[in-house]
């Protein structure tokens, strides 16, 4: 396997005055309560991941449990206090200001919950503020920034000013503005949760399509645990700065790491997360019927089929192999089941 | 016993009250004690003790140390005084290349700095002076007399009134659209034809130097400030002195330093200026969201593009109502510097007022109100207006005010071109109405106030002296009975009481200052005068405001009234109550009623409005009348508020004592004014205006500490 994107060691965060010396004092064992009594509030403690070449990590955690503190030191927007980050093998926090400059420049987007767009300049202008701050001329900058502005569908509006947006096309400004560089690794901080559950729903399915034609390597900051599942290709669950479990989202629904993560899980509609390969047997009966199922289809989408069967249903991947099996009640038990079946 | 647990509060205030009152009588006025008359002080008298500190003697009166502290503090003037002196006279001599004389000469280094900035700062407002109206200084400057004899044609007259009318038209319509365009026309046209053409472009041409010195000098303090804790904790005190300093004050040191002239009034406008200009510099940069500065940094903005690029363009609005308020000091300031000999208006003001020819002063307020209004409204429109998109627009769309502009220009040395051959003879009036050849009201004016005197001498001169008589000088000598130790057990004991030790021993610092100073008296009489105005001020304010607020229109057109009065320059009050109650401290004390209740109505509305509507519905949908509202709600939420106006109640109040002055009072603003024309009165001048400067902090402390407070307790913020 290549060389991570992002990777980050050991990686704390910690506010306050003699938080440097009290987390080498903590000698790696931190302990949130010990240092709020002395004046230190722990952001992230001990975080440690790896993010690979087009993967997208989601970072999901409720307010205060340190996701955006982690996504800023990352973006190196707050110094870590303790740990190591590399970025494609660059050690981040040894970079002097220059450099760091131009890693932003260069291979970094960022997105933000509140679209922060400068509010005296046009939507093509905002796009090109990252190109034009990089040095490039002003007629290259607007060109590029217009194909930003066609790619997430503003055209026509590339003269208004941001004022005169919807929340939703303000945020598409963002993820424009973001793209314009063209970075390798991409940050997104809660970029949907301003907006209305429609519309929501619709960058979500936006941001895909993106995805699928970009293949960036993302980390996604959200709240919301139906966003992270829809999106994720692994989640992270954080609480009180700690990285509580993280894994794809299938297995975080199947096994949750700790009771906390449980809790989040209980109300999952499982047959739209989990995909027929989580739940099948890998071992196929004799008493197999005519109907055939792929490992990668979404339990929902053919639910009803298998359903239909009085016999199991054979399982084939992408090469029209049968790989394993399904039976009709493994469905029933895996979507009104007891909440803790394994597979 | 139940009582005492409940209101522990009040009971120590009664404490404190027993106690100060106890005091009062137990500590008896000494035989000796007088209220010391015009300048009695410094005159030499057998019965003064002296000290002698830092080699200066100080000369006063000893009292019993609890009736009065001896003035322990009265080496500071005299001591600021020579130090001055030394600087400008003395210290570090050096060899400077002299222009004229061409040869080395040698001069102190503060006295090169101080001639060489007053060189610069008349340069410029010169310069600014010759385009509105014409004059050779500037050309003089980059060539020389010769040369300009042998090219007559560098003779260039000023702007005619046409095209500067016509311009700031133009300028306004741009700003803020087709009323504010008529209102400037109209109010340059007014200025014109009533023959003030010049004075008010000198007063415009110092506003123009001033203002946008001003805005440079407090843009870049206050992103220092914004960059650098330290920088911020420096400046933070001389801010705070500087908000509560009487601007008279600030004039006797500038005199010293930068002479007599329009350079030096600059500079002193500079001086106070810059403060607001900082503060609303840092709390624009302050308001920038957190998010737009980490996608700037995000974008690879290097520290210089993220000031400049994201922070400054966002912060846009408050740093131009900085500018605003600028303009605002600017104004103040330029007819306050008239006593050190600033050109224009206020100079026509000042001298109308000396012979007490009301009409003339009048004529001149009304000219400095205008271009005030005009300029404050037109800088609030630039702040308020939003960009533009010019892109898509093709170029003369783009540049149609320029080029409005320049028919104009043409139209306008036409139209003087063709008044020079109409009016041969006589005045060009299309050039420039001269001063005092325009229309004069003054007449009229000074008839209409001879007319008031003569039918309601009789109820004024009652009314003066019912007012005098029974209210003021019983008040004032309440005042002045105190002594001065119980005084101190007094604010002390209620700083104490609002913000602990801190704030006691804050406030035991300033009273004590006042206190070891020479002018504790003085600053009694100032106290009470600041107190009388306070009180009638609030309780109209607080009336008015409340009345106000009930209906939405009343409320908006009582916040326009305050803006339009707030406009004026402090001095123009003076005006109307001299016409009617002439020189006396009636006047005075009307004007600065007047003055400040323009703070006590705004912040009763402002107050009342933030109440949430939420709250408001709730209180409604539980049945309470309009009586229950506003006392069990509504009040209640808006005190916090009203109180911070209070507090700019007792600053505008205390400006407006020391600015009576000039009308005569027995106070510590008839010392500055005194200081002004006595060639050692630097050090007066400015000791005095720190003393007022502390009693305006005494009350700012205590307010301020309270209202945090109370805020905290509940939860606004």
């Amino acid at each position: 396997m290549s060389e991570p994107v992002i990777k980050c060691k050991s990686v704390y965060k910690i506010f306050g005055e003699n938080a440097e010396t009290m987390l080498k004092e903590a000698n790696g064992n931190v302990d949130a309560k010990t240092f709020q009594e002395n004046g230190c509030i722990v952001g992230v403690n001990n975080a440690s991941f790896e993010v690979s070449k087009g993967e997208m990590l989601v970072v999901m955690g409720l307010s205060g449990s340190g996701k955006s503190t982690l996504l800023r030191c990352i973006s190196r927007l707050t110094d870590a206090t303790g740990g190591k980050i590399f970025i494609e093998g660059q050690d981040l926090l040894n970079l002097n200001n220059k450099e760091l400059i131009d890693l932003r420049r260069n291979k970094m987007g960022m997105v933000f919950q509140s679209f922060a767009l400068l509010p005296h300049k046009t939507v093509v202008e905002n796009i090109a503020f990252p190109l034009q701050i990089k040095g490039i001329n002003t007629e290259d900058s607007i060109n590029k920034a217009m194909d930003m502005v066609k790619l997430v569908g503003l055209d026509g509006r590339e003269n208004y000013f941001p004022r005169e947006l919807s929340g939703g096309q303000q945020q598409r400004v963002g993820i424009a503005r973001s793209l314009a560089v063209e970075p390798d690794i991409w940050f997104l901080d809660e970029p949907f949760s301003a907006l209305d559950p429609l519309i929501r729903k619709e960058m979500q399915d936006e941001f895909l399509r993106l995805q699928e034609k970009l293949q960036k390597t993302i980390m996604f900051i959200t709240h919301d645990f139906d966003e992270a599942l829809k999106l994720a290709d692994r989640i992270a669950i954080m609480k009180d700065g700690i990285i509580e479990q993280l894994d794809t989202p299938a297995n975080i629904v199947l096994n949750p790491a700790t009771e906390y993560v449980r809790k989040f899980t209980e109300e999952v509609p499982r047959e739209k997360v989990l995909l027929i390969e989580d739940v099948m047997d890998s071992t196929t009966t004799e008493d197999i019927g005519d109907l055939k199922v792929s490992k990668d289809e979404i339990i929902e989408n053919v639910a009803e089929k298998i359903l239909t069967q009085e016999k199991t249903v054979a399982v084939i991947d992408n090469n029209n192999n049968i790989v394993g099996s399904i039976n009709p009640t493994k469905i029933i038990n895996t979507v009104f089941g007891g909440r803790k079946t394994n597979n | 016993m139940e009582l005492f647990k409940k209101y522990p509060k009040l009971f120590q205030w009664i404490f404190l009250l027993i106690v100060f009152f106890a005091l009062c009588f137990a500590i008896d006025v000494p035989e000796t004690y007088k209220f010391i008359r015009g300048q009695a002080e410094f005159v030499k008298d057998p019965n003064q003790s002296t000290f002698v500190f830092l080699g200066k003697e100080v000369r006063y009166y000893a009292f019993d140390v609890f009736w009065r502290l001896p003035p322990l503090l009265g080496w500071l003037p005299i001591w600021i005084n020579d130090s001055l002196f030394f600087l400008m006279n003395d210290w570090m001599p050096m060899e400077f290349w002299n222009e004229d004389t061409q040869e080395y000469k040698t001069r102190p280094l503060v006295l090169q700095i101080t001639r060489n900035l007053t060189a610069f700062m008349t340069f410029l407002i010169e310069l600014i002076r010759e385009i509105l109206l014409g004059g050779l200084e500037t050309i003089v400057a980059f060539t020389s007399w010769d040369w300009i004899d042998a090219n007559p044609w560098a003779e260039l007259p000023g702007l005619p009134w046409t095209i500067v009318a016509a311009g700031s038209a133009i300028l306004a319509y741009k700003l803020g659209g087709r009323g504010l365009a008529i209102f400037a026309g109209l109010a340059m046209t007014y200025i014109s034809i009533f023959g003030q053409w010049k004075p008010s472009m000198q007063t415009l041409s110092f506003i123009l130097v001033a203002a946008p010195l001003s805005f440079i000098f407090g843009l870049s303090l206050g992103i220092a400030a914004f960059k650098s804790k330290r920088v911020e904790k420096a400046l933070y005190p001389i801010l705070l002195v500087m908000q509560t300093m009487p601007q008279y004050a600030v004039l006797v040191p500038a005199l010293v330093l930068f002479g007599v002239g329009d350079h030096a009034a600059v500079i002193i406008t500079m001086i106070v200026a810059v403060p607001p200009m900082i503060l609303l510099t840092l709390l624009g940069l302050r308001a920038v969201p957190p998010e737009v500065i980490e996608a700037g940094r995000m974008s690879g903005c290097n520290n210089w593009q993220l000031m400049f690029k994201v922070l400054i363009p966002t912060a846009r609005r408050d740093i131009l109502i900085g500018v605003n308020q600028v303009i605002m000091v600017c104004f103040s300031m330029a007819v306050i510097s008239a006593f050190i000999g600033a050109k224009g208006l206020g100079f026509n003001l000042l001298l109308a007022l000396n012979q007490l020819n009301i009409g003339l002063a009048l004529e001149a307020g009304l000219c400095i109100s205008l271009i005030a209004i005009l300029l404050d409204k037109m800088s609030l429109a630039w702040a308020n207006k939003q960009v533009d998109y010019f892109g898509n627009l093709n170029f003369f769309q783009r540049n149609k005010n320029s080029l409005f502009f320049g028919i104009i220009m043409i139209v306008g040395i036409a139209l003087a071109y063709f008044g020079s051959i109409y009016f041969k003879d006589g005045y060009n009036y299309l050039f420039e109405v001269p001063h005092n050849k325009g229309i004069s009201t003054a007449d009229f004016w000074n008839k209409g106030v001879d007319w008031i005197f003569d039918t309601f001498f009789v109820y004024i001169k009652a009314f003066n002296t019912w007012l005098i008589v029974e209210v003021l000088q019983p008040m004032r000598a309440l005042y002045l009975r105190m002594p001065a130790i119980a005084t101190i057990v007094l604010v002390v004991g209620a700083g104490y009481l609002i913000g602990g030790t801190r704030s006691a021993l804050v406030v035991c610092g300033l009273t004590l200052f006042i206190a070891l100073s020479p002018w504790w008296d003085r600053a009694l009489v100032t106290t009470y005068m600041a107190t009388f105005g306070v009180i009638v001020s609030c309780i109209i304010g607080f009336t008015v405001g409340t009345l106000c607020f009930q209906n939405k229109h009343s409320t908006k057109f009582m916040l326009n009234v305050c803006d339009i009065f707030q406009t004026f320059p402090s001095f123009v009050y003076l005006i109307p109550v001299m016409m009617l109650f002439g020189i006396t401290d009636t006047s005075v004390l009307i004007a600065v009623i007047v003055y400040a209740t323009i703070p006590a109505t705004r912040y009763t509305i402002e107050g009342l409005r933030s109440v949430p509507s939420g709250l408001h519905d709730a209180a409604t949908m539980s049945g309470v009348t309009k009586f229950q509202r506003l006392f069990k709600i509504e009040f209640p939420l808006a005190f916090p508020h009203m109180m911070l106006g209070l507090n700019q109640t007792i600053v505008f109040a205390l400006f407006m004592v020391i600015i009576g002055a000039f009308i005569g009072t027995e106070d510590l603003g008839q010392y500055i004014l005194k200081a002004l024309s006595d060639k050692k009165g630097a050090g007066i001048g400015l000791t005095l205006g720190i003393c007022v400067a502390f009693i305006g902090l005494i009350f700012d402390n205590l307010i301020r500490t309270w209202v945090d407070k109370r805020k905290k307790h509940l939860g606004i913020d």
